[in-house]
């Protein structure tokens, strides 16, 4: 169909993407083998790369020298900053749970989302023509520039350097150990502070560069952040966490099928990336080039204590939290109701994640997928069939089921970071898909007029709804974590040998416990679908998930009450500094998400009972 | 500690006391638009609403009382506006809403209109959908629909020769609705047309060589092109390198705009046919009297959010005047058909859809100086650009117009 030529220029192409892929996941594997931290902040150094490159190649001689020199300058600024930041925040947590680092670095976007736009504004800046390679080449009659094939070597380049780096260099040595066995290093003497610290100089800088070598191609935004990030995270997962040559195929892999992809299917762009990722999960759980990775103790987090049965004076206490609840709209006005139904409505959907998070260890960070198919189903039950309100919440309890049995199928198959990602990829596939089936999902204009029944339709109404559903959410939730299946779903997360030894099938059980989850995080979704009488793409994204997640751990893991007073405090804090502070909220928030792991781990449920109740330690 | 409880009190007494009079003198407008998630265009757009207040506050403001804009973030998501808006009219008692600059979010605050009975005047949102199938009697919108924008170059496009169509459009609602509607036009005026070469790159992640290389083994012999901000950036450097435009006549919407024109610098594609807004060029007495006040104001040229920003508190004071007072259904009634001067010429809401008939340009693109500008353009009156009569009545339910 098409010409040769076509086809080798789009090979071309393909490789050029696939060095800008695998600077950056080149970095962010290295920072992940090293320190075991996922990085989500990546994509800001990336980001910040681009803007501190186009301050400095403007101000530098407008020769190839200048740009090429410019480049290199502003990368090791990037990694200078990321030094500083390793050294002043991630070094506390790194004995700490995954979730906490990434919620440490997702506040860590926030704030240079913020400060990016303080400092360069908002306009998107386009960097001239590189000095030296402004043209184009012909290449068997198709022209390609010049830059383009330039930088289809810097990927090969930098692959050879940190190979030369790893393997030929005492540093290198021993970041190839850390990677396998970081204790291990550790119980031989070697000073891991200053091992983290050059790792992640490294894996900022290689961001820095990428960013700051993409300045010619794109004009510096303040969207580039998150544009990046998710993709090189899915490339870091095909390759094998950790490995840069797995990176380095990954990137190459993904750089040429988008190629070709934009050639022979232009509609599927969007979801291809993650299809291969999920295709190769499925046949390699542990990525392309990833090895087995020795299980990391979770840090002394008390993420693994026990849940106690309540006392006396626990259950009296929820009592009289219940009774105030059921009074408060006496009092507040209507607005007031309607935050805290959105309170009540987003426990829900916390509850679901702590269900799968704090007993069976099990990070699900695409859990807005859930959340999405209940509120989605709930919609278009209402306004394609025209059911009423019940049927829409059972459809989007069993949709959030259904989601739960054919995720979990695939995702209860890996572990850890692997298990963490293949979520995040099929929420991103849902969120893909519900923008660009129009006729279907409505788009990105969504679906609204969802109408309650007439007794639900004032605040009121709805808010005592929400208050009832959350409280037998949890109460339901609650009793399954206390009976077998919950002990064994524990079991399952304490030492998985084990369990097997006593003939629990642990895949099986933590199958159960995504369908469970599911199933909440589903009415949760209709929930807050006919609280908003709308539904939008945005309930299957990024942001919900973290959002759930932030609720969790300001709550604090150990706890059954932890989400509800996760929920509570976060959304009313998050509420309140959107609507007072328009142009800070950000940098606000991230600042709070990080003090507060970094001050209270173990959330505000967790620290009240290690001051006051008989808490272990 | 009770001392200062107390205080804290008698504090909150006084705020609550001095903002109960401030109301009693005050006519509340709540706003709100994607400040932090969309700068690039909504800062603009904030300065030419404050422009815009503070002109009408000097001269007495409406119906006797000051204007007083109550601002949120919308953050760019349909819950956080939602929120905004029940907070804007239960607590801080605004008398109509207005702004917004997604499409999708203002699709969920014109359900909330609907819902609540409130008033609310779109901004910025070009999606069609928010005047036709999900137009509602309480939602208008200011600026021109995607729609007016793209019959109008679909029109002059079928005066081309060219037989061979490309698209390039970002994979959502608007450029799906923007190629839908060029390509039913064209087909409708030129049945021999054909469209060789779909593109339909993610928003904000078009990988700009593999794309345009794409294009080109399709072999148009023309191109239309829906993609902004910097995907546009991309597009029209890898398109410049690779020769894509050579030869090859490019229809496009917004690239004319100079939020998005000024980042390619002296790179504007030159020779594109684009809509657009042409603010250095246009010297009727009232787009004068626009620039130099924001000039003066801000030191910089308008963009087409502070136009937008602008004309929204001129309508809203036109259409508060024309009611005589801030009821509901009087604001409906007075907005329909409403006559009010705006830097770019007189506008109205259309009765029957709740359009404005919102000016546009369409002009070609030349680097002049370093920089791309608008050449040959013309004025285009929105009121000529809207789907007839007949149609709308097909798309908009019937409660919508009443």
């Amino acid at each position: 169909m098409y010409d040769i030529s076509t086809l080798f220029a789009q090979l071309l192409n393909g490789l050029s993407y696939a060095s800008t892929l695998f600077l950056v996941a080149s970095g962010l594997a290295l920072i992940f083998g090293v320190s075991k931290i996922v990085n989500f902040a990546h994509g800001s150094f990336y980001m910040l790369g681009a803007y501190v490159a186009l301050t400095i190649t403007s101000a530098m001689p407008s020769t190839s020298w200048g740009f090429w020199g410019g480049v290199l300058l502003s990368a090791l600024i990037v990694g200078l900053i990321g030094c500083l930041i390793e050294m002043t925040v991630l070094r506390r947590i790194y004995s700490a749970p995954e979730v906490f680092q990434i919620l440490v670095t997702f506040g860590l976007v926030l704030v240079f989302q913020n400060l990016i736009y303080e400092f360069w504004g908002p306009d998107e800046v386009l960097a001239p023509r590189v000095p030296g390679l402004k043209g184009a080449a012909s290449i068997f009659g198709e022209r390609i520039p010049q830059y383009s094939l330039a930088l289809i070597f810097v990927g090969p380049i930098f692959l050879g350097l940190l190979w030369w780096l790893t393997h030929r260099t005492r540093w290198g040595r021993l970041i190839r150990a850390a990677t396998q066995d970081r204790e291990m290093v550790a119980s031989l003497g070697v000073n891991q502070k200053t091992l983290f610290t050059v790792v992640f100089f490294l894996g900022t800088f290689l961001a820095g560069l990428a960013g700051a070598l993409q300045i010619p191609k794109e004009s510096a935004n303040l969207q580039m952040d998150i544009n990046i990030v998710v993709e090189a995270f899915v490339i870091v997962v095909i390759g094998g966490m950790g490995s840069i040559l797995g990176a380095f195929l990954a990137a190459v892999l993904v750089g040429v099928i988008n190629a070709f992809g934009v050639l022979f299917f232009p509609q599927a762009v969007s979801v291809l990336i993650f299809i291969v990722m999920v295709l190769v999960l499925i046949f390699r759980p542990n990525g392309l080039m990833g090895g087995r990775i020795i299980p990391q103790r979770p840090g002394d987090l008390s993420i693994d204590q026990p849940f106690r049965l309540p006392s006396k004076r626990m259950k009296l206490a929820t009592l009289i939290v219940i009774a105030v609840l059921m009074l408060l709209p006496m009092v507040a006005s209507s607005y007031l109701e309607v935050v805290m139904s959105e309170v009540f409505i987003l426990a829900i959907f916390a509850g679901s994640l702590h269900f799968l998070l704090s007993v069976g260890g099990i990070v699900s960070f695409g859990h807005a997928a859930y959340f999405g198919l209940g509120s989605y189903a709930a919609a278009l039950v209402a306004t394609r069939l025209g059911l009423p309100m019940g049927v829409g919440i059972l459809a989007a309890i069993l949709s959030g089921a259904a989601g739960g049995l054919l995720f979990g199928w695939f995702c209860t198959r890996l572990k850890g970071v692997y298990l963490a990602m293949l979520t995040l990829a099929f929420a991103q596939i849902l969120f893909t898909l519900s923008i660009q089936m129009v006729s279907f999902t409505g788009g990105d204009n969504g679906i609204v007029g969802l109408s309650r029944p007439a007794w639900l339709n004032s605040h009121t109404g709805y808010y005592y709804l929400s208050l009832l559903a959350v409280t037998v959410s949890t109460w339901l939730m609650r009793r399954a974590l206390y009976s077998p299946f919950g002990f064994a779903f524990r079991a399952g997360r304490d030492s998985a040998p084990r369990s097997a030894a006593i003939g629990m099938n642990v895949a099986r059980i933590q199958w159960a416990a995504f369908i469970v989850s599911g199933a909440f995080a589903g009415l949760a979704g209709a929930l807050m679908a006919y609280h908003r009488g709308s539904v939008f793409p945005n309930d299957f994204g990024v942001s919900t998930t973290v959002d759930a997640l932030v609720m969790v751990l300001v709550g604090g893991v150990q706890s059954i009450s932890g989400p509800l007073i996760g929920a509570f405090a976060y959304h009313i804090v998050a509420v309140e500094l959107i609507r007072n502070l328009a142009d800070y909220w950000r940098l606000i928030l991230g600042l709070f998400i990080i003090a507060f792991v970094l001050g209270m781990p173990q959330g505000i449920v967790g620290a009240f009972m290690h001051r006051f109740g008989k808490g272990e330690k | 500690m009770k001392h200062g409880l107390r205080k804290a009190l008698a504090v909150a007494a006084m705020t609550w006391l001095s903002g109960g009079l401030a109301a009693a003198d005050s006519i509340k407008i709540g706003e709100m638009s994607s400040y932090s998630t969309n700068p690039q265009s909504t800062d603009a757009y904030r300065n030419g609403w404050q422009l815009a207040v503070k002109e009408i506050n000097d001269e007495g403001g409406v119906l006797g009382k000051p204007l007083e804009v109550i601002s949120r973030d919308d953050t760019g998501k349909p819950d956080a506006a939602l929120r905004a808006a029940q907070e804007l009219v239960t607590n801080e008692g605004v008398v109509l809403l207005t702004g917004t600059y997604l499409s999708h979010v203002a699709v969920a605050v014109a359900d909330f209109a609907k819902a609540n009975k409130v008033f609310f005047l779109v901004g910025q949102p070009q999606s069609d959908t928010l005047v036709w199938e999900k137009g509602n009697r309480y939602t208008f919108r200011l600026f021109n629909s995607n729609r007016s924008q793209v019959i109008a170059l679909a029109q002059l496009a079928s005066e081309l020769p060219a037989k061979r169509w490309a698209t390039i459009a970002p994979n959502y609602e608007f450029g799906q609705s923007a190629v839908a509607g060029f390509r039913e036009e064209l087909q409708r005026l030129r049945p021999d047309v054909e469209f060789v070469n779909e593109q339909w790159p993610t928003l904000g992640k078009l990988e700009g060589g593999a794309t345009v290389q794409a294009m080109i083994a399709a072999r148009p012999d023309a191109i239309f092109n829906a993609t902004f901000g910097p995907d546009l950036a991309k597009f029209a450097r890898e398109g410049n390198m690779r020769g894509l435009f050579e030869d090859r006549e490019v229809y496009s919407v917004l690239t004319g705009l100079p939020e998005y024109l000024e980042p390619l610098a002296d790179e504007a594609p030159e020779g594109w046919t684009v809509t657009g807004y042409p603010v250095e060029q246009i010297e009727t007495p009232e787009h004068v009297a626009f620039r130099e006040a924001y000039m003066d104001a801000y030191g910089e040229l308008p963009k087409v959010g502070s136009l937008i920003g602008y004309t929204e508190m001129l309508a809203i004071k036109a259409i508060i005047e024309k009611a005589g007072s801030t009821d509901t259904e009087a604001l409906i009634a007075a907005a329909r058909n409403v006559q009010f001067g705006s830097p770019v010429g007189t506008l109205t809401f259309r009765r029957q859809d709740h359009q404005s008939t919102f000016a546009f340009f369409i002009g070609k693109l030349k680097v002049e100086d370093g920089v791309g500008k608008m050449v040959d353009w013309k004025a285009y009156n929105g009121a000529d650009y809207q789907l007839p009569d007949d149609v709308v009545k097909t798309l908009r339910s019937e409660e919508a117009t009443k």
